[in-house]
């Protein structure tokens, strides 16, 4: 109990002091641009705990949902062909570098002259950006799976489909995972990047409609809703990851204690 | 029946040429348990690998009841030496033993009954839902033979299986491998660096030279065909089988000596 105690402390510590340093330094303060916290989050609830939720917070989760998702299943999908085929590894991975290069935000204007400024084009810049670090993970991860493994499978007969589903993908899922989690904030940034060019809702379209309104506490809450939300899904993340991946972390405390 | 017809096998990558098998003949019949045994670095795992159809021939062939093998044969099973990479570390202890037998197609009851009965065989009845690595080495180990063991082979390769457990727990496993094999009716290559290991466990030992490997003797080894780890490793036959299949492998290792050829050239599979 007191372990716990301590682990939530140590957790909570620095953002409790970094909140308290921010609330009482800004206390008094009457800069036009930097207003008391105290503001700060009054304009938090008066903003986002109405209509916003449903017109800008939500399309905003939404486009993040399926270009995420469309991200990860993309890239795992071509990051175990490409890991699995040394020939297609060898035909791809020029053409792979030269895209995996381009700063995502540079495609924006791009992909506004093919996909409109709907969803769509939203939805494609978070793919754009955020396939690749789950791509190349799942390569190296398909890659590195261990030798004797893939020969006891074939062996054993385990071919095909189940190869796949019961080998190499567990296999492999660690590093996915790592590939994954570094897409997730990729995935975030352009999120909002993608609301900033030519949107109508959404989080970073409503902090861009902030700061040109010179709503100066309203501009920050939703710095500060977003990073709240990095947090979320960051602990989300964590979540799934520790039950699919609890064999993992398992077998590396197991060794650790030998 | 399993048969090695002038085998031979030459690794060749990075401009150098490694003969692992030179020119390998011998037969293991049908329910017998011979012992492959030579000094290390003599292409034991190339051998092994190669009948298992986890690796092509250079010449010669390999057949199991009169089939040629090109590819893993249906009906032959495989026991690593690193039980520690060949067990899926993310599938319970039952999954493990099951997964082959999915892939087999069997129906859902018979996979179970096989598991269970399998993992009774090795004394794990009570370690279904524990992962691989939370057990000992040995217990590991003995996983990798119930996977084995549900197969329902008719070969059964081991590669060393016990070569990093402890003595004791080697002991053991020794003799479960000679239950197992009794019961199953199984044709067995068990091969092994150990000598004693082998005359105890095997009906034949096959020596092997050093690389490239052909085979320097081969020898039945006529003890009881029950045997105790006390009375058997007393026994005076069995210390005149020993000695006779030391002094083989003496040989074959003063030969590579001799040859000026390096001793123990390095596995080109291994990375």
């Amino acid at each position: 109990m007191t372990a716990l105690a301590k682990r939530i402390g140590l957790m909570l510590g620095l953002p409790a002091v970094l909140f308290a340093l921010w609330w009482f330094g800004s206390a008094g303060s009457t800069d036009f641009y930097r207003p008391p916290l105290q503001r700060i989050l009054v304009a938090f609830k008066e903003t986002w705990f109405g209509s916003r939720i449903v017109d800008d917070v939500l399309p905003s989760l939404a486009r993040l949902a399926v270009g995420y998702a469309v991200a990860v299943a993309f890239g795992v999908a071509l990051g175990t062909a490409i890991g699995l085929s040394p020939r297609l590894r060898a035909l791809v991975e020029p053409v792979l570098e030269f895209l995996r290069a381009i700063p995502p935000p540079v495609v924006v204007p791009v992909l506004m002259l093919f996909a409109g400024i709907g969803d769509l084009m939203k939805v494609l810049v978070i793919v754009s950006g955020a396939l690749w670090p789950v791509l190349l993970n799942t390569v190296e991860g398909v890659r590195a799976v261990d030798e004797i493994l893939l020969d006891t499978s074939r062996s054993y007969g385990v071919r095909g489909l189940n190869r796949l589903r019961y080998t190499i993908l567990p296999a492999a899922s660690p590093q996915i995972f790592t590939g994954a989690r570094q897409s997730l904030s990729i995935a975030i940034i352009l999120m909002v990047i993608s609301e900033m060019f030519a949107a109508s809702s959404g989080l970073g379209f409503t902090v861009v409609q902030f700061q040109r309104g010179f709503q100066i506490p309203e501009m920050w809450s939703g710095v500060l809703l977003l990073g709240l939300l990095g947090v979320a899904l960051a602990a989300l993340f964590r979540l799934v990851e520790h039950r699919v991946l609890a064999w993992y972390h398992g077998q590396r405390q197991a060794h650790r204690s030998w | 029946m399993l048969e090695v017809n002038r085998l031979h096998k030459v690794y060749d990558g990075h401009g150098r040429r490694v003969a692992a098998i030179g020119d390998l003949t011998f037969r293991v019949g049908d329910g017998e348990l011979a012992c492959v045994v030579g000094p290390s670095g003599c292409g034991k795992t190339t051998l092994l690998r190669t009948i298992a159809g986890l690796l092509r021939p250079t010449a010669g062939e390999v057949r199991i009841d009169g089939t040629l093998v090109t590819g893993p044969p249906p009906g032959l099973a495989v026991v690593f030496q690193e039980y520690g990479r060949s067990l899926f570390p993310w599938m319970r202890v039952a999954d493990n033993v099951d997964l082959p037998l999915r892939a087999k197609h069997l129906g859902s009851d018979q996979r179970r009954h096989l598991v269970r009965d399998a993992l009774a065989a090795v004394g794990l009845s009570d370690a279904h839902h524990a992962y691989p690595w939370q057990l000992s080495g040995g217990m590991q180990q003995r996983v990798a033979i119930a996977r084995a063991i549900a197969y329902q082979p008719r070969v059964l390769l081991m590669d060393e299986p016990f070569a990093a457990v402890d003595a004791q727990t080697r002991a053991d496993l020794e003799d479960l491998i000679r239950s197992v094999w009794r019961r199953l009716g199984v044709t067995l290559l068990f091969v092994t660096h150990d000598i004693d290991e082998s005359v105890y466990l095997g009906q034949h030992v096959i020596m092997l030279s050093h690389a490239p490997t052909f085979v320097a003797d081969e020898l039945a080894i006529d003890l009881p065909d029950t045997r105790d780890q006390l009375t058997t490793r007393a026994d005076p036959r069995f210390t005149t089988l020993r000695a006779h299949v030391y002094a083989q492998v003496q040989r074959a290792k003063r030969d590579v000596a001799g040859t000026g050829i390096a001793s123990e050239p390095q596995h080109p599979d291994s990375r």
